[in-house]
């Protein structure tokens, strides 16, 4: 399994009025192919930061970074992940299928292929039949779902996704939380999702990385043992209280000594 | 619905109301001075019937106005020099004009402001500075200057006027609503790999929309204004501006007002009309309904 991310030693030090801000300070980290890799730590951490810098939104300032084997900004420019916002970000004056086909459209694909793909990943995020409502008729997790959808539309075999369920209430999340995990064994990509939620992070993941404040750094990796077929019952048993734990005990750790 | 229209009407009342009273009221010095020449005593009936219709009345009334209005526009023909249809289509030509000059001229300068640092400090300024010059010392310059350019009639200068007037608050407008898109709205672009071109055409011109029908109600009224002030200087004979400056001079009041009518009523209608495309174009592009 080759490292479809990696980041050695990887640092971002922003300059503000009040000195040196330190969100990334020597982080390293491998993500395989087809891994699920869930990011949690209090606000501060680094996380959001650390997906960013894949995502060539942000420059590290310091260490190593690369993407299927390329710099972070060349893997952008191939178009080498799909990025879910923790707000939905459909734009309004478009339908939800002319959404889908905002990156279609930039990434220049034929219109009769911009349509067989919207149909495709509404068909993934169980939202056929939606494709010409505008986003205002949507509740909040349709709409993440239809910009997780948008994300899926190019094929990237990255996605990254930034709280996406974060502000959604418990009972949509569940849901969502389930429909990730079979989109994820269905089209087998690799995910970076960050979260607040230590149910959802480890309900989803193959691998957890807990990342502490001041400056940001991971404090602890930990592997699921759970296989990907799983449903939500998996929260009860004793294996998933344990690794909850384990990461509790993490963000405590870092919490205490910042 | 049904009371909203009773609002409409109460308050319609009460201003016609008001004008009749204020009419009375300072039409009566002269129906009073009228009345001690002829050595007669007027009881308040006759007083108010005296200043319902006079000829030069210090404020004429609504049925003297309306009656004006009419018989200028649907009595006489649309050539006519006195029909206010003639001098109406004269002016909302110029501020069509006018208003199509300034809207490109506003959309252009926010766009350079929003893409240039230096354009915003450079031109933002000159653009504020430029509203606080009273139109009415600049109109005739420009009417000046454009003559002396060799450029035959009113019509150029008229338009450059309201242009003057309407170019701003479509700046503004646009300003800020080619700034509206948020962060995560731009760096959804940029994970595209978007060019500098995608991201004006499919995100900051679409999100602008709304600010520029704000601004291009403002700016209609704003263009029809400024037409009016260009025909306003000495030796314009046509347009709204000039039956307004000729009723001036001739002490003609029903004549000032009357032409002042059309002249709001063009502008409800310009403004009406654009609400209408408004609505119509926000329904397109998703807006709740």
């Amino acid at each position: 399994m080759g490292s479809v991310i990696s980041a050695r030693d990887l640092s971002l030090t922003f300059q503000t009025n009040d000195g040196p801000v330190h969100a990334l300070k020597d982080v390293s980290l491998e993500i395989g192919k087809g891994e699920f890799v869930s990011f949690i730590g209090p606000s501060g951490c680094g996380k959001t930061t650390f997906l960013r810098c894949i995502a060539a939104l942000e420059e590290p300032t310091g260490g190593s970074l690369t993407v299927n084997g390329m710099s972070a900004d060349e893997a952008r420019r191939a178009r080498a992940y799909g990025y879910v916002f923790q707000a939905a970000g459909l734009y309004p004056w478009r339908t939800v299928g002319r959404n889908i086909a905002l990156p279609l459209e930039i990434m220049g694909f034929s219109k009769a292929e911009q349509q067989e793909r919207i149909g495709r990943v509404l068909d993934l995020v169980e939202l056929s039949g939606f494709e010409k409502k505008f986003p205002w008729q949507l509740s909040g997790g349709m709409q993440q779902r239809a910009s997780i959808a948008r994300a899926l539309a190019f094929d990237a075999d990255i996605l990254l996704m930034d709280e996406p369920f974060g502000a959604l209430d418990e009972i949509v999340r569940d849901h969502l939380n389930e429909q990730v995990l079979a989109l994820w064994r269905r089209t087998q990509k690799t995910i970076a999702f960050v979260t607040h939620s230590i149910d959802e992070a480890v309900f989803l993941s193959t691998k957890i990385v807990v990342m502490s404040p001041r400056p940001g750094r991971i404090t602890d990796v930990i592997e699921s043992p759970f296989p990907p077929e799983r449903g939500l019952d998996v929260r009860e048993t004793p294996e998933f209280i344990e690794i909850a734990r384990r990461v509790r005990e993490g963000l405590r750790a870092g919490t205490v000594d910042a | 619905m049904m009371r909203s229209v009773g609002a409409v009407l109460t308050v319609l009342v009460a201003l016609v109301v008001i004008w009749y009273a204020a009419a009375v009221w300072m039409n009566s010095g002269w129906a009073l001075g009228q009345a001690e020449k002829r050595g007669e005593v007027l009881s308040f009936s006759q007083l108010v019937v005296e200043t319902m219709d006079q000829k030069r009345p210090r404020l004429p009334t609504p049925h003297q106005v309306f009656g004006e209005l009419w018989d200028t526009t649907v009595e006489k023909k649309v050539t006519s020099k006195r029909s206010l249809v003639f001098h109406g289509w004269i002016t909302l030509q110029s501020t069509l004009w006018g208003f199509a000059l300034g809207v490109v001229v506003g959309i252009l300068l926010a766009v350079a402001i929003v893409y240039s640092r230096v354009m915003e400090l450079s031109v933002m300024p000159w653009a504020v500075i430029s509203q606080t010059i009273p139109i009415v010392a600049l109109a005739p310059m420009i009417i000046v200057l454009a003559s002396s350019a060799g450029i035959e009639g009113r019509g150029v200068p008229k338009a450059i006027i309201s242009a003057y007037l309407c170019f701003f608050p479509v700046l503004v407008g646009m300003v800020k609503g080619l700034r509206s898109p948020s962060r995560d709205q731009l760096d959804l672009m940029r994970t595209y790999g978007a060019s500098g071109a995608e991201v004006f055409w499919k995100l900051r011109m679409p999100a602008s929309v709304p600010y520029l029908f704000a601004s291009l109600k403002i700016g209609i009224a704003a263009a029809l204004v400024g037409t009016i002030v260009g025909e306003l200087p000495t030796g314009a004979i046509r347009g709204l501006g000039a039956r307004i400056l000729i009723g001036d001079q001739f002490g003609n009041p029903i004549m000032i007002w009357s032409a002042l009518f059309a002249a709001a009523i063009l502008a409800g209608g310009l403004v009406i009309l654009f609400g209408v495309i408004e609505r119509l174009t926000l329904r397109r592009m998703g807006a709740a309904r």
